[in-house]
């Protein structure tokens, strides 16, 4: 059977960090390692994020994007791994907080 | 992570065959298991319950957190036989994620117009299944009640280790079946992984209610894998 209507190679975020590391880009992959309460992507979820910024797929419903992708920067420039926690419970949950309620764990870490 | 762990991912995603990113939180390292591999221990038992679930989960085991990340295969249904009973399925099955693809030969049972927007194959499933083959994150339905287009799927459905295979037809012409499926080959114990008669038993009459109980018998099928016979794991 034809796996391509199963894999969507142009939006998959995983294929597309194999690409930009072909290309000899520095890349980081963040994970949601833990949801507690409603949270809008599933553990196991990803974002990956270039040394400019450029970055595909999701962690959240975009509401923690930014932030993730500043740190990702961080964690290409230092070789070391972040773990991210976003909610309500976190001081900075009105300025990239999750607007339903729940919060996530996400795990940032360079490619390589 | 790993860059030979990222095109490890990615090359098995691409085959349809299940791995398990297995990251320890404290020092970044990551390796791959595949499915069959055996991993001692609670990180073992956690392993082997995310790739029955699909779910990707934080564990605790030997005093080290880590992330089991699942990357299985989407699960699909091929059903052989463009039919009534086919038509209501594809919709159904697709609003419950398991993408649906039909193969028939018979070029006026299998037109667009029976099955818009579903993959249809108007061919032998010889020749499909040849090209495409079937795997054991696929469930089949053989619905043709014709031996001459669901023997060979069946056949190669039992080969492949489809966690469902379900085939049409009354206990009788499943006696049959049974005799023909020996003759290609097929062993007794493949043979007796076949629901037959299709379906969970619902009391279905319609088209459409046999839909829903060849649905749900899939659906369990694939929500206990690894609760079956150990010989089902090829």
């Amino acid at each position: 059977m034809d796996n391509s209507i199963y894999l969507d190679e142009a939006r998959d975020p995983l294929i597309i960090a194999e690409g930009w590391m072909k290309d000899g880009k520095d890349v980081a992959i963040a994970t949601v390692v833990e949801t507690w309460g409603s949270a809008p992507r599933p553990v196991g979820s990803h974002l990956v994020i270039d040394a400019d910024g450029n970055f595909h797929g999701s962690v959240s419903g975009g509401c923690v994007e930014g932030a993730v992708v500043t740190e990702a920067v961080d964690v290409i420039d230092s070789g070391k791994a972040k773990m991210l926690e976003f909610g309500v419970a976190d001081e900075t949950a009105w300025q990239v907080g999750l607007s339903c309620g729940g919060r996530i764990k996400v795990y940032v870490e360079r490619l390589g | 992570m790993d860059p030979y762990a990222l095109k490890t991912v990615n090359a098995e995603r691409r085959a349809r065959r299940a791995v398990i990113l297995v990251t320890d939180l404290g020092d970044g390292r990551d390796r791959i298991v595949r499915e069959g591999d055996q991993v001692a221990g609670e990180l073992g038992a956690a392993i082997a319950k995310a790739f029955r679930s699909g779910n990707s989960a934080s564990v605790e085991a030997e005093g080290r957190t880590f992330f089991l990340n699942a990357y299985l295969p989407q699960p699909r249904l091929v059903v052989i036989g463009a039919v009534h009973i086919s038509q209501a399925l594809a919709p159904m099955a697709r609003i419950a994620g398991y993408p649906v693809e039909i193969v028939d030969p018979r070029t006026a049972f299998a037109t667009a117009d029976r099955f818009p927007d579903v993959a249809l194959h108007a061919e032998w499933p010889e020749d499909i299944l040849k090209r495409q083959p079937l795997d054991s994150y696929t469930a089949l339905a053989a619905v043709t009640h014709d031996p001459k287009i669901d023997d060979f799927a069946l056949k190669a459905a039992l080969d492949a280790n489809c966690f469902y295979v379900g085939a049409l037809g009354s206990r009788k012409t499943h006696a049959k079946r049974v005799e023909r499926l020996l003759a290609l080959g097929a062993t007794a114990d493949q043979i007796a992984r076949i629901h037959a008669p299709i379906g969970l038993d619902i009391g279905a009459a319609s088209p459409a209610e046999i839909a829903v109980a060849v649905l749900a018998q899939a659906i369990q099928a694939f929500r206990s894998r690894g609760h079956e016979s150990k010989d089902a794991v090829a």
